[in-house]
C-alpha cells in the first residue's frame, strides 16, 4: 500500500516536470538559466513574506518573483549595466533579505532545509491546485504562442519585423518562468529548479529535431525523473530535490554517451 | 496614389543625435530601390520606420492599406541549440500551401535541403531559406537590409542574381540596403545615398557622379561604378570587389572632423 503523502508527491513532481520540460526548452535557447537561477533565489523572500503575513506561500513566490522580473526588464531599459550583474544584485539581495527577514520569525519550527532542496512530505493537496493551475495557464499560453516565441528565439528582428511583440513575449517567458519556480519549491526545492527547466530540456535535444519534438521529450525525461528521484528519495530517505536532479543528471549522461556512440557509428 | 510605402519628412533623434534628418522616400509598383550610405548613416533605422517598428521623431510613414511586406535580415544565426528543420522555420507563423512551399523553395533553390536541420546549412544557404520566408506570403514589397552583407563574393554575386530573377519575375517591388553597389547597379533602378538625410538619388549612373557622392564614398568608388555602369557585366574578376570599404572609413574621418 502506497502512503498517501507519496502519491501527493508524485503527482506534484509529474505536474511539475509537465510544465518546466517544455518552457525548459526556451530556457536552453534563449540562455536564461542564470536567470531562472536568480528568479528562484529572489522566491526565498517570498517565502520569508508569506510566512511573516501569513499569506499562501505560492502566492508570495509568485508576487515577489513578478516583481523581480518586472524590476529586471526596467533596470535592463535603462541600459547601464549588464544583464548578469544585474541579475546577481537582484538575485543576492532578494535572497538576503529572504534570510534576514526569516531570522525575524519566532516560529523555530521553520525548516530551511526542506526550502532549499525540497521535500516530499510537505506536499498538501492545496499544493496540487497550484502546480495544476499554473500549469494549464504556463502550457496553454506556450502553446498559444509557441511559433511566435520559436520565431522569436531564431531571429528576435525577424520576429518584430513579422508582427511579434518581442518586448512583451520576453516578459511572458519571465512570468511563466515565475510560476515554475513557485509551483516547484516544495518539489524540488530553491536551489535546484532551475536544473528541472535545463536538464530534461537538454537531455531531449540529444535526440530531436524539431523544436515541438525537444518540448515532448523534455516533459518525459522530465517525469522519468521525478518517478525514479521520488521513488528513490522514500527508499533511502534523501532529500526529493536532489534524488530528482540526480536521476535527472544521470539520465543526461547516459543520453549523452549513447548519442556519442550512434553518432561515431553513424 | 499608386506608392506602396512612403516616408515623409521623417526625422529620427536619439539620445541627442541626429540619425535620420527629413528623408522623404517612396516606393511604388515595381520599384528598386537600393539605398548606400556608410556605417551609422541610419539605413536599418530608415528600414525600421518604414516598416512600422520605429516610431520617427517627425515626420509619418504612409502605408498602403494591406500592403504586404516580406523582411529579410542581414544575416541568420543559426543556433544548435534549437533543433529545427528548414521546411518547419519556414512554416512558423506562416500559413502557406504545401505547393506554395514547394514553389518558393525551387524559386529560391533551397529544395534539396529543406529537410536539412537550419544550424547545418552555409551563410549563403542561410540568405536564401530567409529570402524563401520572404516570399512565402506574396508579398507587395521586398524588404532587404544588406542581405549579402556576411557572404563572399561568389555567394554575393549569386545572391543578387536571385534577387534579380525574383524582381523580374514577380510582381514585386524592393526596396534594399546594400554596400554592394557595384552588384546591384544593372537591376536597381534608383539609388538613395543615405548619410543621415539624403545626400542624392536618382538612376545608379547619375548618383556615381554626383559631387555628393563623391564626397561621401571617395573619388576611387565613383570611378569603380562608373566603370561597372559602363559594362554591366557581372562575370569579370572582382579581385577589387571592395575597395570601398577603406574610403568610406576615410571619408567617414573627414566627415567627422
Amino acid at each position: 500500500m502506497v502512503d498517501d503523502f507519496i502519491l501527493r508527491a508524485l503527482a506534484a513532481g509529474i505536474g511539475v516536470a509537465l510544465i518546466a520540460g517544455p518552457l525548459g526548452c526556451f530556457v536552453v535557447w534563449r540562455r536564461m538559466a542564470y536567470f531562472g537561477d536568480s528568479l528562484a533565489h529572489s522566491a526565498l523572500l517570498g517565502i520569508a513574506l508569506g510566512l511573516l503575513y501569513g499569506i499562501n506561500i505560492n502566492l508570495g513566490t509568485v508576487i515577489v518573483c513578478t516583481l523581480f522580473a518586472l524590476l529586471l526588464v526596467w533596470l535592463q531599459q535603462r541600459r547601464v549595466l549588464a544583464t548578469d550583474t544585474l541579475l546577481g544584485i537582484l538575485a543576492h539581495a532578494a535572497l538576503s533579505i529572504g534570510m534576514v527577514a526569516i531570522s525575524f520569525l519566532d516560529n523555530v519550527s521553520f525548516d530551511l532545509y526542506s526550502y532549499l532542496f525540497g521535500d516530499i512530505l510537505t506536499v498538501r493537496q492545496i499544493d496540487l491546485y497550484w502546480i495544476y493551475g499554473g500549469g494549464l495557464v504556463v502550457i496553454g499560453l506556450l502553446v498559444f504562442n509557441w511559433s511566435s516565441l520559436t520565431l522569436m528565439t531564431i531571429h528576435e528582428d525577424l520576429a518584430r519585423a513579422e508582427g511579434v511583440n518581442t518586448v512583451w513575449a520576453n516578459i511572458l517567458l519571465m512570468l511563466l518562468m515565475t510560476i515554475v519556480v513557485a509551483v516547484s519549491i516544495r518539489i524540488v526545492g530553491i536551489l535546484l529548479i532551475t536544473s528541472m527547466l535545463i536538464i530534461p530540456a537538454a537531455t531531449a535535444r540529444q535526440l530531436v529535431s524539431s523544436p515541438e519534438s525537444m518540448a515532448i521529450w523534455a516533459g518525459v525525461f522530465g517525469i522519468i525523473a521525478v518517478i525514479v528521484g521520488i521513488s528513490g528519495s522514500v527508499e533511502l530517505d534523501t532529500p526529493s530535490g536532489p534524488s530528482i536532479v540526480t536521476a535527472a543528471a544521470v539520465m543526461f549522461a547516459l543520453l549523452s554517451v549513447a548519442a556519442a556512440v550512434v553518432r561515431r557509428r553513424a | 496614389m499608386t506608392d506602396l510605402l512612403s516616408a515623409r519628412h521623417v526625422s529620427v533623434y536619439r539620445d541627442g543625435k541626429t540619425i535620420l534628418e527629413d528623408v522623404s522616400l517612396s516606393i511604388g509598383e515595381k520599384d528598386f530601390i537600393t539605398i548606400i550610405g556608410p556605417n551609422g548613416a541610419g539605413k536599418s533605422m530608415l528600414l525600421k520606420c518604414m516598416m512600422g517598428l520605429f516610431d520617427p521623431s517627425e515626420g509619418r510613414i504612409e502605408r498602403r492599406a494591406n500592403l504586404k511586406i516580406g523582411y529579410v535580415p542581414q544575416r541568420l544565426v543559426a543556433d544548435h541549440t534549437v533543433p529545427i528543420r528548414v521546411r518547419r522555420f519556414l512554416s512558423l507563423r506562416k500559413k502557406a500551401a504545401k505547393d506554395d512551399l514547394q514553389h518558393v523553395a525551387a524559386e529560391t533553390g533551397i529544395t534539396e535541403f529543406l529537410d536539412k536541420p537550419l544550424h547545418v546549412l552555409s551563410g549563403g544557404e542561410l540568405q536564401r531559406v530567409l529570402l524563401a520566408r520572404a516570399l512565402l506570403d506574396n508579398p507587395d514589397l521586398l524588404v532587404l537590409d544588406e542581405p549579402a552583407q556576411n557572404l563572399d563574393v561568389t555567394g554575393q554575386l549569386a545572391f543578387y542574381k536571385l534577387i534579380e530573377k525574383i524582381y523580374a519575375e514577380r510582381d514585386v517591388s524592393i526596396l534594399m540596403v546594400s554596400h554592394d553597389l557595384h552588384l546591384v547597379m544593372s537591376s536597381t533602378r534608383e539609388v538613395v545615398c543615405l548619410y543621415h538625410h539624403i545626400c542624392c538619388h536618382g538612376e545608379p549612373h547619375m548618383v556615381t557622379r554626383d559631387p555628393e557622392f563623391i564626397s561621401l564614398f571617395g573619388d576611387d568608388m565613383a570611378r569603380l561604378m562608373a566603370v561597372y555602369n559602363h559594362s554591366h557585366n557581372h562575370d569579370h574578376t572582382h579581385d577589387h570587389a571592395h575597395p570601398h570599404a577603406d574610403h568610406t572609413h576615410d571619408q567617414m574621418e573627414e566627415l567627422d572632423g
